[in-house]
């Protein structure tokens, strides 16, 4: 892990506009907008995996296709190697796009069903110019044995392949501009669970190889557990705890972390928890609470919470949470050198 | 390895093919009407405006099995030669439209936004009109005649291609496939005509072999209201405008042509249902 960090999210938010009914005109409210991302900021280093997770609808797959300029933040910066990618036009941002790629969710959507394996990998290979016109069918192969897939799958179409077939085609597709960043949009949650495990050793294989920085936004904990080295988790569009993936998991130092933690289901019955860590429903993302986004449904709230919105400050070395109780989760003997 | 390299064409292997019965039935009428339109000397028995005055209004006989019609024309050899006036109606009113309005479609659907917004009052105007009064009034203020019909029915024609492929480009758009694209720092360009026009446009493909059906039947209507086909041209609507004063007792020189006009639109519709089937993406 190096000082530098390869890309870095200065306070971004972003918004999504709702239509501006008659009514609220007429009653002279401000138009409503779902507030995606909240003021998030976060860095990655090179070569790691950063886990980021959270309840649908909490705004990580809106930061994912951020990350990639797939949407453009409303607000704040993300920086790739210090450049603000928000500044990048036509060529430059190819060239962006070449080193930072995406593997989608959706097995079924994300590749064309009409082009052929090969025909996909050749267009990525030679727009890109990664090879000589002569070389590409050689680095189709290359690809193929890259995600172990056989060599006749290239003059295959989609519909002749599995779930976990289609998403390994995915992975090949981002490979083939040799990335350095790969987000990773819930990967496999469209897999069944025997299916993501050989996909995600195969990711996690070739991140090896390859030295990839990895961003892997997912809502199953223990999956992100398995495999990030640090992790962020998201509430509401803002960044709850961000820690090491170890820290996190065993002393979580935010109330909903816990929560999260403790709704895990629990496969050992003796272990089976009845104490309901999280009550009462996510609030509507159109009117985040001026106070602590979690207040509403907290068991450890009080006053301030509902009043002063909490920043992320830190708990441990490269571990922040942002919660008013600095203490929640502390062990007596860390809590000496957390400060 | 090498072998294997070679064996990695860039394109989708070859594959036996079911191909759709309503394909292959449609396809064997179009073929012959096509081959017809382009030679139908080789088939026409008569010469088509050549008069007969010692052979007026003859029902069907052994020498002119369709008739005859007022002026001793042979009525077969009429629906033979209207062959090439009606199959050109059918393409060249429909290829332009078909064309114009997919890069409209697609540019719109893709777009969205102002564009949108605009192509949809243009829509709303031209629909709120019958398609027929359209072109009429088109037809009427061009002058008749084939080349002028042919203006007027693009002028209205291409809104119902740009509307189909627009929509299904719409929804093609949202699809991960297309931000993959984007993510690969692909052009909007090629994301459009690469990527979401091959599968947003069957619809279009389609609704256009059934347009070359209506489009006989339009060139029929207008021919049959003297702006089409001008007399002595044998075409289909043509013919039957002009055996409308004697249905009750010539009834063979409208009959024969309406019959060509159902055959060739059977044709054209068994053809797009047939393409319908062949290009449907399994998914």
């Amino acid at each position: 892990m190096s000082a530098v960090p390869i890309i870095s999210v200065d306070g971004v938010s972003k918004q999504f506009g709702v239509s501006y009914s008659l009514m609220r005109r007429l009653a002279g409210e401000p138009p409503l907008a779902v507030h995606a991302l909240n003021n998030v900021s976060f860095e990655v280093h090179r070569g790691e995996t950063l886990g980021i997770v959270g309840e649908s609808g909490c705004g990580k797959s809106t930061l994912a296709r951020c990350l990639v300029r797939l949407l453009d933040p409303d607000g704040g910066a993300i920086r790739f190697e210090g450049r603000d990618i928000s500044t990048l036009r036509s060529a430059e941002r190819r060239a962006f796009n070449k080193r930072v790629q995406m593997i989608f969710q959706d097995p079924y959507g994300s590749l064309n069903p009409r082009m052929t394996v090969s025909q996909v990998l050749n267009e990525a290979l030679s727009v890109h110019r990664m090879r000589p016109k002569r070389d590409i069918p050689a680095r189709i192969i290359e690809l193929l044995d890259l995600v172990r897939l056989p060599h006749d799958a290239a003059s295959r179409h989609p519909h002749e392949f599995s779930g976990g077939q289609r998403q390994r085609i995915g992975i090949a597709r981002a490979l083939a501009v040799e990335p350095d960043v790969i987000v990773a949009d819930e990967l496999v949650s469209a897999l069944d669970v025997s299916v993501q495990a050989q996909v995600i050793n195969l990711l996690l294989r070739l991140q090896e190889e390859l030295h990839l920085t990895l961003i892997f936004v997912a809502h199953d904990l223990r999956l992100v557990r398995h495999i990030s080295h640090r992790v962020a988790v998201m509430y509401l569009g803002q960044i709850m705890e961000i820690g090491p993936s170890e820290g996190v998991f065993a002393s979580p130092r935010h109330p909903y972390s816990k929560a999260l933690l403790d709704a895990a289901p629990e496969l050992d019955p003796t272990h089976r928890s009845r104490v309901v860590a999280a009550r009462g429903e996510l609030p509507s993302p159109l009117n985040v609470p001026p106070g602590c986004p979690f207040a509403s449904r907290c068991p450890h709230v009080f006053d301030r919470c509902r009043v002063e919105r909490p920043a992320l400050t830190k708990r441990a070395p490269a571990h922040s949470a942002a919660c008013h109780l600095v203490d929640f989760g502390a062990m007596p003997s860390a809590l000496a050198d957390a400060v | 390895m090498s072998v294997a390299v070679e064996k990695i064409g860039l394109y989708p292997r070859f594959r036996r093919l079911a191909l759709p019965r309503t394909l292959i039935s449609g396809a064997i009428i179009i073929g012959v009407s096509l081959l017809i339109a382009f030679f139908p000397a080789l088939f026409a028995p008569y010469d088509p405006i050549a008069f007969d005055y010692k052979a007026l209004l003859k029902g069907p006989t052994l020498a002119h099995p369709f008739g005859t019609d007022s002026f001793g024309r042979d009525v077969l050899s009429r629906v033979i030669h209207a062959y090439t006036i009606d199959m050109q109606i059918a393409v060249f009113a429909t290829v332009g439209p078909f064309i114009f309005g997919t890069i409209v479609g697609a540019y719109v659907g893709y777009a969205g936004g102002l564009a949108e917004a605009i192509f949809g009052r243009v829509v709303d105007a031209v629909i709120t009109f019958p398609f027929l009064v359209l072109v009429i009034a088109i037809v009427s203020v061009l002058g008749p005649g084939l080349g002028n019909m042919y203006v007027a029915v693009g002028i209205v024609g291409w809104v119902f291609y740009a509307r189909l492929v627009a929509a299904e480009v719409k929804v093609q758009k949202r699809l991960d496939y297309a931000d993959a694209g984007r993510v690969m720092g692909y052009t909007p360009m090629r994301i459009v005509f690469r990527h979401l026009l091959p599968n947003a446009i069957t619809p279009a493909i389609v609704y256009w072999m059934t347009d070359m059906a209506l489009a006989i039947l339009l060139g029929s209507s207008l021919g049959y209201l003297g702006l089409g086909a001008q007399p002595p041209a044998a075409e289909w609507g043509v013919q039957i405008a002009d055996g409308k004063n004697f249905m009750s007792t010539a009834w063979w020189i409208s009959v024969f042509p309406g019959i060509a006009i159902v055959i060739t639109g059977l044709g054209f519709s068994l053809l797009g249902d047939g393409l319908a089937q062949l290009m449907r993406v399994r998914r």
